[in-house]
């Protein structure tokens, strides 16, 4: 919760992850590459206050987690969205034990989603039954650049990820992340492009997705498909940092998803432990369009307060408390 | 070679890679920083490193840069050999043994090719022209406040004035194949047809997020790279066509 001005925001943290990139459990040079890549997007979007030694952020552990979410950061809810990457971490990039165990202690606090990758064809369905069980998934996470063997990416029309969303959809698991990644058989083309999140959101109308980073690289892309599927949201992972470091590029990109989408489809995240929430939440609070930049009207509160956390809470289902509500409500 | 001779061929060198272009950022790869060094050896081999942001940054962008420095510096009069190497990426290994063998995009990524990569070299070229457009037109709307938005389907190109974001827009026209003729219509789609009249506020409006896609994605490149090479800094030039807020320090947090 976080109030200002007399206005209580409650905050849902929709993106955030338990990693664990110690050398130890790193496979090959990618972990490595993979780590310094976040360290420098770390490094380079949050402001120098916030930076963290590089130790600390190949591993940070639970307690950590809740104190920069939940003691410090202003977090009422967060929803672990783990990569696997399978290929570059011994025990893979999120921690998966970890973060249920934490989820299970912290039940209001804490939502566990899970990753799936349908390259394991029937063995990884079958799992994917299990899991839903075990954690009670509402939610997954997609990272569809995830290297495997020779693979280094599928698509959401993929025929196998088709029959994964059937059974999500059957399960009740609603909630699709998903993050784009740069490798995707063939090279041919822009790998980055949404297309594949389009067709399968036409055919999974009952399912909501939400692509992280808005898109980014490919904003324009995606506010084009997101304004003909009303089931595709906005995650503003690696966006929102950018309050900081070009706040009129990110006063583009809040005005262009509230023009092309709309104000109850677009969802707060740190995406911890890239960045920490409290700045992020303290600053957005604070945020306002600049007044030359005339072809986006300025932000309401009722917009921000749907934004930080009454949009994901009402897409998961989680309680809030009368007070943190708008007139209005916020409907998925 | 004397030693004047080769820093004449790396003077060359420097200039025909002002000629290539990250296609998706849209920029010289000199301009961003993208060029780590350039030497040239007393019997005319050429070795140039190049640098990206990260070690994900896209391989098949990443490739296309390579060859296309490869090309234009195996053009130059003087080099003899020439190797282009790029540094630190997860598919160095890969690509640098494609460039060395010229074994082209499918004999370097083998499996992974299907055919060629001029698909995405167009996608992005109309990119490139979408924004320029977009740039064109907004400058026009913000110097002439009378100028109403629904009339842009009407402007032709002798309607711009004579600036940076202009010329930009010509030259994106003329890599598209699109006419540059002052009566020719600004505010037009990838084969330079214009647009129903109706759709213009629409087609701006997609144009300034395919603009702002570009923007945003060139100053997170730049600002990454002088974060992961901090002694890139001094090799960026700012963007042509930028007005010089956006590049002030506060902005411009490294």
């Amino acid at each position: 919760m976080y109030s200002k001005d007399g206005e209580d925001y409650f905050i849902v943290d929709a993106h955030v992850a338990l990693w664990d990139a110690r050398p130890e459990n790193q496979l090959n040079v990618h972990g490595k590459q993979f780590i310094d890549c976040f360290y420098d997007y770390h490094r380079n979007l949050g402001p120098e206050s916030e930076h963290w030694s590089y130790e600390e952020f190949l591993y940070y552990g639970g307690e950590r987690l809740m104190k920069d979410l939940f003691t410090d950061g202003h977090v009422d809810h967060a929803i672990f969205q783990p990569a696997r990457l399978g290929a570059f971490y011994r025990n893979g990039f999120g921690q998966t034990e970890e973060s249920f165990a934490l989820a299970q202690r912290h039940p209001d606090k804490l939502t566990y989603n899970h990753c799936w990758d349908p390259r394991f064809e029937q063995s990884g369905l079958d799992q994917l039954r299990r899991d839903a069980e075990r954690f009670h998934l509402k939610g997954v996470k997609l990272y569809t650049a995830e290297w495997q063997g020779d693979s280094r990416g599928y698509k959401l029309d993929d025929p196998w990820t088709y029959r994964y969303l059937e059974t999500c959809q059957e399960l009740g698991i609603k909630n699709v992340h998903i993050h784009k990644g740069p490798t995707i058989r063939p090279l041919d083309r822009d790998a980055f492009d949404v297309a594949d999140v389009d067709r399968a959101a036409t055919d999974f109308p009952e399912l909501n997705f939400v692509v992280e980073h808005c898109g980014l690289p490919r904003l324009e892309d995606f506010c084009w498909i997101a304004t003909q599927e009303p089931n595709v949201h906005a995650g503003l992972a690696v966006a929102m940092p950018f309050i900081h470091t070009r706040p009129r590029y990110f006063a583009q990109i809040i005005g262009e998803l509230l023009y092309w989408l709309d104000e109850d489809r677009i969802q707060f995240s740190s995406d911890y432990a890239l960045w920490t929430p409290r700045w992020l939440v303290e600053r957005f609070v604070d945020f306002q369009i600049p007044a030359d930049m005339t072809e986006y009207p300025p932000l309401t509160v009722a917009q921000k307060k749907k934004i930080l956390g009454l949009n994901a809470a009402a897409m998961y289902g989680i309680d809030v408390p009368t007070r943190c509500a708008v007139t209005e409500p916020a409907v998925v | 070679m004397a030693a004047e001779a080769l820093e004449q061929l790396e003077r060359a060198a420097r200039r025909a890679l002002l000629g290539v272009f990250d296609p998706e950022l849209d920029e010289p790869i000199t301009d961003l920083g993208f060029v780590r060094s350039i030497q040239a050896s007393n019997d005319g081999r050429l070795t140039v490193h190049l640098r990206l942001p990260t070690s994900f940054c896209s391989p098949n962008f990443a490739y296309l840069m390579a060859s296309d420095a490869k090309d234009a510096l195996t053009a130059l009069p003087g080099a003899e050999e020439v190797t282009v190497l790029l540094d630190d990426h997860h598919d160095s290994d890969m690509i640098n043994r494609g460039l060395a063998a010229d074994a082209g995009y499918r004999g370097t990524f083998g499996e992974e090719a299907e055919s060629d990569l001029e698909e995405l070299r167009v996608t992005f070229r109309r990119k490139a022209h979408t924004a320029a457009m977009e740039r064109a037109l907004t400058s026009l709307l913000r110097e002439r406040p009378e100028l109403d938005e629904g009339r842009l389907h009407d402007v032709v190109l002798g309607d711009l004035p004579d600036a940076p974001a202009t010329r930009a827009l010509l030259r994106r026209r003329t890599a598209l194949g699109l006419g540059t003729a002052p009566a020719d219509p600004v505010l037009v789609d990838e084969h330079g047809h214009r647009y129903p009249p109706g759709e213009t506020p629409l087609r701006l409006r997609l144009a300034r997020a395919v603009r702002i896609s570009i923007d945003g994605n060139a100053h997170f490149c730049r600002g990454l790279l002088r974060t992961r090479y901090p002694e890139s800094a001094a090799d960026q030039s700012p963007r042509a066509w930028e007005p010089a807020r956006a590049t002030s320090p506060k902005e411009n947090v490294s």
